[in-house]
């Protein structure tokens, strides 16, 4: 096999030779006859199709029936490597749920002049009619997905935090359950950490949020905008592995203190639900008055305690581009504790001294405008032509207050199936962090591949594919 | 002052409804200039929801009616005594930060016109006081807004209230919420009641007007479609960002039909017997 790429970090490669945690899967993929491997590769795909893991990840659009391709290389944490990440993913998930139950209440973060008012209240996904509600255990969201990359052996950055309601957790359990189907002597042959406790996790996540009038065990449901959305065989999946009712809003109401379903037997109280429908659908009595998805009522039953709802309304306040930037320091001021993850460093032209910085160092940079999403008005400096770093270097100068930078990311690689052998390419890595009465983290993740050789993205729709993610046990 | 208020709302279905989901905030809250000696609401067989006041210091319930519903009446009344506070809300026990209702919505959304509205209502008043810049565009709104009724529609923009030049309470104070934040000051809807005096606008089903946060005073109401600050003739309800949000009563039926509303309000002094509003 080549040497590895210096500019990237190889997750399996230490200059030409194989790292421990590696080592196995290397001999494995080494001995695999080319025919068992194209064998395999279409085995995967059968049953992929069969359990009907089609939906686009993350909610990108693209062709729903599409099938995401998967690779079979995984992707190996050791055990140590584990260990920090993991402290690090539940630090920021309990300091993001810190700062939600502080910016509907007291506002103490924003008194103390860490984080300017208006990023909060201005912001789109703050709901006025969360202000002063306190939700049980004052957890705000259940659900972290902190999206990661990898840059060096222990180097990792937070790309973006999601608090609302991240999809994909239904790959991270699939890809397992195949590559032990197909593979089973791997599983003999390496010591992996299971992921199948999540579904039994986020049940007791859920249910030790139930309201504090629910007596006995809860009620949960997840309620889903219904089979056309693009994450519905994830909802179905997850109702499935935790044994609840999957609902639409036309299958619950509102009466008195409390939320029913409608069943067969009579009206059935609703204790937890786990919603999969944006803030604006919940309710129209409360939020949008056109929405045909939500449940008339359900804010108020929620306000006054008689019903949990997961993630609670407003929680997308602390995942914001905007609200990113201030993340460390949400850590250090709720918990007290230096951030164990890092954010991609921003450079706020802003500042005399980062400015000066950027513009000596533009050709190696990525130059956003403050407000603009979507890849407009953005300078690549790699892959930038001399006039354009010219042109961006006069319009900086000319609107600093305009521009943040931040460095290229070298995204790690780990070894992938080419049509050659394997070769490597870009990953990234959500984990999903449980937050209820304890913060629980499954060892593992999604990892998403960039199948095309050089490419950094990982998307879905521009050609990323998935992997199983494995966590080596002590 | 003490002020007796009857507000009924009746629906009627043209064919029965399956279920009936309303969320009410008809309860006038306990502040400075109003204090309540008595109220209630009467929701004929609806099951009742727990309530709570929310974030805006807004008694908040919901009702319920299992169908099948032809008709459904609500009826708030009550006793309130007020006193003039000059437009100032003070004592009102509320959480949501002024700086929250920066934005707008759908209907006071704002466009090139309201900004330059703005501008031309604030000319030559950089130097003036917060209240002075809150009268002038108030003063400015009750000028280029005429009180004419049916001429708008509840789902009138500020911007086509503005350019129209004409409308009711509504419309008032959704021009003037826009103008506000064009401004940069926080502005929300106010919903309540009014005694009525001879030349009084906007005799319609409930009142509304809009709240302006001042530097250094807090929210002050402008009732720009009567050119003044709500006084002791005036009980405020509930606020929100435009009049759906502020509603007293959002309510959805389960099952397609034509709903008739009906709202009759009556606001009187009950040291003397007086006036009564009504309307379809």
């Amino acid at each position: 096999m080549a040497q590895a790429d210096q500019n990237f970090f190889n997750e399996m490669l230490n200059g030409t030779d194989v790292r421990a945690a590696y080592e196995n899967l290397d001999r494995w993929q080494a001995n695999m006859p080319s025919d068992l491997r194209s064998l395999k590769q279409h085995e995967a795909e059968q049953l992929f199709r069969r359990v009907g893991i089609t939906f686009a990840v993350y909610g990108e659009g693209g062709d729903p029936e599409r099938l995401i391709p998967f690779d079979m290389f995984p992707r190996v944490f050791t055990a140590d490597e584990w260990r920090k990440l993991e402290r690090g993913i539940k630090q920021r998930a309990a300091a993001l749920n810190a700062f939600l139950a502080d910016v509907y209440d007291g506002r103490e973060i924003i008194r103390a002049g860490k984080i300017p008012e208006h990023i909060v209240t201005r912001n789109e996904a703050f709901e006025k009619a969360m202000v002063g509600i306190r939700p049980p255990m004052n957890i705000w969201s259940h659900i972290v997905g902190i999206d990661l990359v990898r840059t060096g052996r222990d180097q990792f950055y937070v790309l973006e935090d999601n608090c609302r309601t991240p999809s994909g957790v239904s790959y991270m359990l699939q890809n397992r359950e195949i590559m032990m189907r197909m593979f089973p002597q791997l599983f003999v042959e390496n010591r992996i950490a299971p992921v199948d406790g999540y579904a039994s996790a986020l049940w007791r996540t859920l249910a030790s949020v139930a309201p504090k009038k629910c007596e006995g065990e809860p009620n949960i449901v997840i309620l889903t905008p219904g089979q056309f959305n693009s994450a519905y065989y994830e909802h179905s999946f997850l109702a499935d592995l935790m044994g609840v009712e999957l609902v639409e809003g036309q299958d619950l109401f509102v009466e008195g203190d409390f939320c029913w379903m409608k069943t067969t037997e009579g009206p059935q109280k609703v204790d937890v639900i786990y919603r999969r429908i944006d803030d604006a659908f919940l309710d129209p009595l409360c939020f949008r008055p056109d929405s045909m998805l939500g449940i008339p009522g359900l804010m108020n039953v929620y306000r006054s305690g008689g019903v949990t709802i997961c993630s609670a309304p407003g929680a997308g306040v602390a995942d914001d581009k905007a609200i990113y930037t201030f993340v460390p320091e949400m850590v250090r001021f709720y918990l007290g504790e230096a951030p164990i993850l890092e954010n991609v460093p921003t450079y706020q032209c802003a500042k005399t001294d980062d400015c000066k910085y950027v513009l000596e160092n533009l050709e190696e940079l990525v130059v956003k405008e403050v407000h603009g999403s979507g890849g407009y008005g953005m300078l690549v400096g790699p892959k930038a032509d001399k006039a354009m770093i010219e042109l961006f270097r006069d319009k900086i100068r000319a609107r600093p207050q305009n521009y943040i930078a931040q460095p290229t990311l070298a995204l790690s690689t780990v070894p992938t199936f080419v049509e050659e052998g394997i070769a490597p390419r870009h990953v990234d890595l959500r984990p999903y962090c449980l937050v209820g009465e304890k913060i629980e983290l499954v060892p593992g993740g999604l990892t998403r591949v960039a199948l095309n050789e050089g490419s950094l993205v990982v998307n879905s729709s521009q050609g990323g594919g998935v992997k199983d993610t494995w966590v080596l046990a002590e | 002052m003490k002020l007796r208020v009857r507000h009924v709302s009746r629906y009627v279905f043209d064919a029965p409804v399956k279920r009936l989901a309303q969320s009410h905030r008809l309860w006038p809250a306990e502040t400075q200039g109003q204090s309540v000696i008595q109220w209630s609401v009467e929701t004929e067989n609806a099951v009742t929801g727990s309530g709570f006041r929310d974030g805006a210091g807004d008694w908040t319930q919901t009702v319920t009616v299992k169908g099948p519903v032809s008709e459904f009446t609500v009826t708030a009344e009550g006793l309130v005594e007020t006193s003039d506070t000059s437009g100032v809300l003070r004592g009102h026990r509320e959480r949501v930060p002024a700086s929250a209702y920066l934005t707008g919505t759908r209907i006071t959304g704002l466009t090139a016109e309201l900004r330059m509205a703005a501008e031309a209502a604030l000319e030559g008043m950089d130097a003036a006081s917060p209240l002075d810049r809150a009268h002038a565009l108030a003063r400015y709104v009750s000028d280029h807004v005429v009180f004419a009724p049916n001429r708008t529609e509840p789902a009138t923009t500020a911007a086509e209230a503005l350019e129209g030049g004409e409308g009711v309470c509504q419309d008032h104070t959704h021009v003037l919420i826009a103008l506000a934040h064009a401004a940069d000051i926080p502005a929300r809807y106010v919903t309540g009641y009014m005694l009525s005096t001879e030349d009084s606008q906007g005799a319609e089903a409930s009142h509304a007007w809009a709240e302006l946060h001042v530097h250094g005073l807090g929210w002050v109401g402008f009732d720009a479609a009567n050119r003044c600050c709500p006084n002791e003739y005036y009980i405020r309800l509930g606020s929100g960002y435009d009049a759906s949000d502020a509603a007293p009563i959002r309510g959805i039926v389960d099952g397609a039909t034509q709903e008739t509303l009906d709202v009759s309000v009556a606001v009187t002094d009950s040291a003397r017997q007086s006036q009564s509003q009504r309307q379809q």
